[in-house]
């Protein structure tokens, strides 16, 4: 398990597309659209920070006045200054997170050029076609792709294939096989066909497509409001309201014995009380929070997929390349008696020679690294016997003899007779640590086994002890039987596996764990996982995989890399982290402004409150003023870790919330007192107040 | 403080969470129906008040149910209270009440708050006493034990259409759990001489010849309920300090025990119904512990005394005891302020006006904080599910996870319904409280000046809104516009804050109940507990402190620098 899922999640795997946390044009361009973003009507979608504004009017409107009338005007202007900060502040933090998500979205953009479509007016005659701007394609349209061609939208290849370089939305170079049937049949419009040709049904009318949805995702332009931001903001908005109250009694309050204060001081009261940190941070956390995923490669459909892999607590993953390095392997030669190892291995690698599966690839690799026995690429007097569904059996015939390798049924009814008890007990042997036993023979001579091994990935069982340690289950599923699944899921420290896996097993599973009361994630590619990926709370499609399976799913894998359904998670608790930790940090805050402030507004009705005034902060115009310019700094030097996310350790959510709270509620606490005072101290210094 | 009077003060207590222990438990089984002792009258109820008690309802027919139960309660003692002149069982042969102290008082014994702007032996006939309000001492409890338990079980599984039959609540809760526990209550107040009589007032000749009536009337039963349903409500004018209300130390250790069990039990009563103790454990702790504080603050504030007592020369050894009875002494007196506020009961035992600052600011704080330690009978627990629910709100995004409580997802519709619910208090204590203080017919009832009159004002709102009931003292209540206003605050206090509560349970009983992982948030030990404990005082606390500050803070302060109002 990486230990620090928060960097690795940030860091790039492609070139180009990662931007430093904060650049300079990221900054000026968004210290600008800060300004635009004060636009009340704008604001008004975030209580905490509209109220601000309202507040800062207000003030400043009455600093005016005061400076009109020839009454002392500094103090108000001050607070006005730091009150319109503090709302300059909240604006700006979005524009970052914003910004940073545009830099993504333009390389993106630079992929959608002006292409040009061969359209084809008969279905079965590819000869006959008429070119046309890519805007202009209907869905189920056929198109013509051939070599050096854009594909001109998102698509599914009805014939032929082709090699496709997909950089322009994976960020990988190197070109997939594209091809009609199966589940590599889906195209990405953008993306460049650079051999043979192909022939598409349009899938995606202009505008709708898989990189336009991207670039909306990444600009923030479709963002809207995940269920657990909604909640925050309810929040916010009635604490907001709460203190509105508790200040604007103060009024009548503080009359009844001496002068009210002034609306300047009550305005800076209300908005060091109210949770304008998080206020201010609330939409950039969310921002942030796709950017991340989109820099991980992974294309959410909407900011609740991603909070949804925060609550994920079982996690459906493939056995064949997902937990296992994805085809089996020969991992031992078992002779029978009377038969050396090295003569079963030197027969059970010609008999291999022509085999092109990476089963027969291993076991030649096998017998060179183990026995150090290498065989001539393709002997010249060879007859190949090609492996059929029907015989089971593949080999190649030599003037030294014939060699074949097989099934073991297969080979005994195809040699006849009986099995030696001690290839017999080998083979179950075999079967029961969850290998493949295959057996050799040569010349109608039986001469042992092969056993072919899945070879669980290094690290998964770390990872797994992980997500157990997270709460959440690992399910692995395959196709394999029972018994050989068993095997796989005990190494690799699975939870549970669901064997012979049809997709009807899938999406029952599914359904039973939901009934149960948990969510689930899965990863699938082909069309048969569709219904499962739809049916999970959190489907991860692979970019490879079909149309089907990617319409289907929530989340879609630029890198087809199914593992990455644990950082998804990761990520999205991480949003959650950074959200949950933040409002408790604004909350903790009032604390210490409430030590600062009140005895400072009420310190001329009752002298004596002087004792409240802990941190001896000098005057009480310095007291107001410090912890307003504290809460408006706040907002700026939290950005970076709003952006960055809280960082998440997968250790439990008792354990979690220990370290959480102590660092961001009793930090909450602690924090103003020791800033209060510096600013405090620094405006002594500077003779400012 | 001694050894002594904290060793009074641990027995008491540990004899309250022994005894929630098996109450708690048994509520679970009278709400479950499994308690059957009665069922014959439970029958012959249900027949004559045409109620089918297998029909289940929704959070809204349960809510209606309740408000129209409340709405008749309230008609019904303002009719009996304006025509008590009339009516039987009245031998001192008091007058009707007047129209504005009518309506206060019926809105006060409806809602739990028994707030008094009247005193019991010089203005209430024995039948208002009784029949109106001893009656509403047992309906307005059963009412908030029944809230509270509907809302337990929209807890209990996944995807509840109902919260149970609240009229079934309600008998079930009067017939199994209030009554006999006041009967048992009563009897042994009669045992330590609380009078039980319908006869009239007596005159007696003092030693010193002086004539002097002293009154009398069905006391001790009344006095029982008004503890175990949390009302407070003295029979007596100035309550459990009364003679024949608090006759001895045992007697106001009895009712402190009455006035903590229910709340404390109804805490257990919610873990079992949830099917996890250590859940109702962990509310039981948060609440016991604001208990032990809140007490120690008030004692050590109280022994400490008065720095200008001690400055003239006054006996330290006493402590403050101006406006405390010597027979029940210093440690006793501050349990009972500590739990009576804790627990939205609002009897007192000692006149708060005469306490020293710091420990008139305590009661009234522990009101403000929402009346969750341990809160009223039902209401105590509903409320601290509410500051529970944001608790896990906050903290728990912090574990990575879309909050959950008890695998109920919080979500926005709970998270704005339980901000409305929080929304009541510092509106109507503030809100009221800013505008008497400058309104000049709100002014004239205020006895003091400067800080202290302000917490005169500060504290009436705050015992209204928060259901409690207590008095400050040094407030001339009887006038229009605090019995009218004061009304008012006790109808928000309980209706707006309960009908969002309700509607919370409405939500969270129809949502699927989540499984619990390791990545699931615990809301049960020592880290749940204390994140709750700091909820309710930040979240419940912090917008008073501009009001403390002006009032208990000040004047604390001021004392400590000479200077008295």
């Amino acid at each position: 398990m990486n230990a620090t899922p928060a960097t690795h999640a940030g860091d790039s795997r492609r070139s180009g597309r990662g931007a430093a946390l904060l650049s300079g044009p990221i900054l000026r361009r968004a210290a600008i659209e800060a300004v635009a973003k004060l636009d009340p009507r704008r604001l008004v979608r975030n209580p905490v920070i509209f109220v601000t504004e309202v507040v800062s009017i207000l003030v400043t409107i009455l600093a005016l006045r005061a400076a009109a009338l020839g009454q002392p005007w500094t103090f108000q202007a001050g607070i006005a200054l730091w009150l319109w900060l503090t709302v300059l502040f909240a604006t700006f933090a979005e524009a970052v997170a914003e910004g940073r998500g545009r830099a993504q979205a333009d390389s993106l953009r630079r992929a959608r050029s002006d292409t040009q479509a061969k359209v084809l007016l008969r279905a079965d005659d590819r000869a006959l076609w008429e070119p046309r701007a890519a805007e202009g394609l209907r869905v189920g349209e056929l198109v013509l792709v051939e070599a050096g061609d854009l594909i001109p939208s998102d698509g599914e290849v009805v014939e032929g294939i082709a090699s496709v370089n997909e950089a322009a939305v994976t960020g990988e170079s190197a070109p997939v096989i594209r091809e009609s049937g199966g589940d590599r049949s889906a195209v990405t419009g953008g993306t460049l066909v650079v051999s043979d040709w192909i022939v598409v049904r349009i899938t995606a009318a202009p505008g709708s497509t898989f990189l336009d949805r991207m670039i909306g995702l990444v600009e923030g332009a479709s963002r809207q409001k995940t269920p657990n931001e909604i909640a925050l903001d309810i929040l916010l908005a009635g604490m907001t309201i709460i203190f509105l109250v508790a200040v604007a009694t103060l009024v009548g309050l503080a009359s009844w014995n001496g002068q009210p204060p002034s609306v300047a001081v009550l305005a800076a009261l209300l908005v060091t009380l109210i949770p304008t940190t998080i206020g201010g941070l609330l939409s950039a956390i969310g921002i942030a929070g796709m950017d991340r995923l989109v820099r991980f490669n992974v294309l959410a459909t909407s900011g609740r997929a991603v909070e949804a892999a925060g609550d994920v607590d079982v996690l459906l993953l493939d056995k064949t390349g997902t937990i296992t390095l994805g085809n089996r392997q020969a991992a031992a030669f078992v002779p029978v008696p009377g038969v050396g190892e090295r003569e079963l291995a030197e027969a059970a690698a010609l008999s291999s020679l022509a085999d092109e599966t990476p089963e027969g690839r291993s076991i030649l690799a096998f017998a060179r690294e183990r026995h150090g026995i290498t065989v001539p690429p393709q002997p010249a007097a060879a007859t190949v016997v090609p492996f059929t569904a029907q015989t089971r059996i593949s080999g190649v015939d030599l003037p030294t003899g014939s060699y074949r390798k097989g099934a073991v049924d297969a080979m005994l009814r195809s040699l006849g007779g009986e099995a030696p008890p001690a290839l017999r007990e080998a083979v179950d042997r075999i079967a029961r640590a969850g290998g493949t036993p295959l057996a050799v023979a040569k010349d109608s001579r039986l001469l042992g086994a092969i056993e072919l091994k899945d070879i669980v990935k290094t690290g998964m069982r770390a990872r797994f002890d992980a997500l157990r340690r997270m709460g959440i289950r690992t399910v692995m599923v395959t196709g394999d039987n029972r018994r050989t699944a068993a095997a796989i899921a005990a190494e690799a420290g699975v939870d549970d596996f669901i064997a012979e896996a049809t997709p009807e097993d899938k999406l029952a599973y599914i359904r039973k764990a939901q009934a149960e009361g948990r969510l689930v994630a899965m990863a699938g590619d082909g069309t048969n996982d569709a219904p499962a990926l739809a049916q999970a709370d959190v489907g991860l499609a692979m970019q490879t995989g079909t149309q089907a399976a990617r319409e289907a799913g929530n989340m879609v894998d630029l890198d087809s890399d199914p593992t990455k359904l644990i950082e998804v998670v990761e990520i999205g608790k991480q949003l959650l982290i950074t959200r949950g930790a933040l409002t408790t940090f604004s909350i903790a805050n009032d604390v210490a402004k409430y030590f600062a402030i009140l005895p400072a507004i009420f310190v001329a009705s009752y002298p004596e409150l002087q004792a409240l005034n802990v941190m001896h902060l000098a005057s009480p115009e310095s007291a107001i003023l410090s912890a307003v310019i504290f809460n408006a700094l706040i907002i700026v030097a939290l950005v970076p870790l709003a952006l960055r996310g809280v960082r998440y350790v997968p250790v439990g959510a008792a354990a979690l919330l220990r370290r959480n709270l102590l660092i961001y509620g009793l930090g909450g606490i602690a924090a103003p007192f020791l800033g209060i005072k510096i600013i405090d101290s620094i405006l002594q210094l500077l003779g400012l107040a | 403080m001694t050894l002594e009077g904290w060793a009074q003060i641990a027995l008491v207590l540990l004899l309250v969470v022994a005894s929630a222990i098996p109450v708690g438990r048994y509520v679970a089984a009278v709400a479950a129906g499994r308690v059957t002792f009665l069922a014959p009258v439970e029958r012959a109820i249900y027949g004559i008040a045409g109620v089918d008690p297998a029909r289940g309802m929704g959070w809204k027919g349960y809510t209606l149910a309740m408000l129209a139960a409340n709405a008749a309660g309230f008609a019904l003692l303002y009719a009996l209270l304006r025509l008590q002149g009339m009516l039987p069982l009245n031998p001192q042969g008091f007058d009707g009440i007047a129209p504005w102290l009518a309506f206060n008082t019926a809105i006060s014994f409806v809602t739990n708050t028994n707030w008094q702007a009247y005193s019991g032996e010089a203005a209430m006939s024995y039948l208002s006493q009784m029949a109106g309000l001893s009656v509403q001492n047992f309906l307005s409890a059963a009412t908030g034990i029944a809230l509270a338990l509907a809302v337990c079980r929209a807890f209990a599984a996944g995807g509840l259409r109902d919260l149970g039959n609240f009229w079934v609540d309600l008998v079930r809760m009067t017939l199994y759990l209030l009554l006999p526990l006041a009967l048992a209550v009563g009897l042994a107040f009669v045992a330590m001489g609380v009078p039980q009589t319908l006869a009239p007032y007596v005159q007696a000749t003092t030693l010193e010849g002086v004539a002097q009536t002293v009154p009398l009337g069905p006391a001790a039963f009344q006095i029982a309920i008004k503890h175990l349903g949390t009302n407070g409500g003295g029979f007596f004018g100035v309550n459990s300090a009364h003679p024949f209300e608090g006759p001895s130390a045992l007697a106001t250790a009895l009712q402190i025990w009455a006035q903590q069990v229910i709340p404390f039990a109804l805490a257990l009563t919610f873990g079992h119904m949830v099917g996890d103790v250590r859940q109702g454990r962990a509310l039981l702790a948060v609440m016991l512990g604001y208990v032990v504080v809140a007490t120690a603050i008030v004692y050590a504030a109280e022994t400490g005394g008065n720095p200008l007592h001690l400055a003239a020369g006054v006996d330290p050894g006493m402590g403050n005891m101006e406006g405390k009875e010597v027979r029940f002494g210093q440690a006793l007196a501050a349990l009972f302020t500590a739990t009576t506020t804790g627990a939205s009961c609002g009897a007192v035992n000692a006149m708060f006006d005469s306490f020293t600052p710091l420990g008139g600011l305590v009661p009234m704080f522990l009101i403000q904080l929402g009346e969750v330690l341990p809160g009223g009978a039902g209401s105590g627990l509903y409320s601290i599910l509410v500051f529970a629910l944001l608790a896990v709100f906050v903290a728990g995004l912090m574990v990575g996870r879309t909050p959950e409580y008890l695998g109920k997802k919080v979500q926005a519709r709970e998270v704005k319904l339980a901000m409305l619910a929080v929304l009541v208090l510092p509106a109507a204590i503030l809100g009221f409280t800013a505008v008497s203080l400058v309104l000049p017919a709100a002014i004239s009832s205020i006895q003091d000046a400067g800080p202290h009159g302000l917490s005169e004002m500060l504290y009436a709102y705050t015992s209204a809104a928060g259901n409690n009931g207590s008095a400050f003292g040094g407030l001339t209540a009887d006038t229009p516009w605090l019995n009218g206003t004061l009304g008012l605050a006790m109808l928000l206090g309980r209706f707006a804050y309960v009908v969002p509560v309700m509607a919370i349970a409405g939500s969270l009983a129809a949502k699927p109940k989540l499984a619990e992982s390791r990545g699931t948030f615990p809301t049960h030990g020592p880290l749940f507990i204390g994140l709750l404990a700091g909820v309710v005082l930040i979240l419940g606390g912090l917008q008073f402190l501009p009001a403390l500050a002006l009032g208990p803070i000040a004047e604390h302060f001021a004392l400590l620098a000479g200077q008295t109002f």
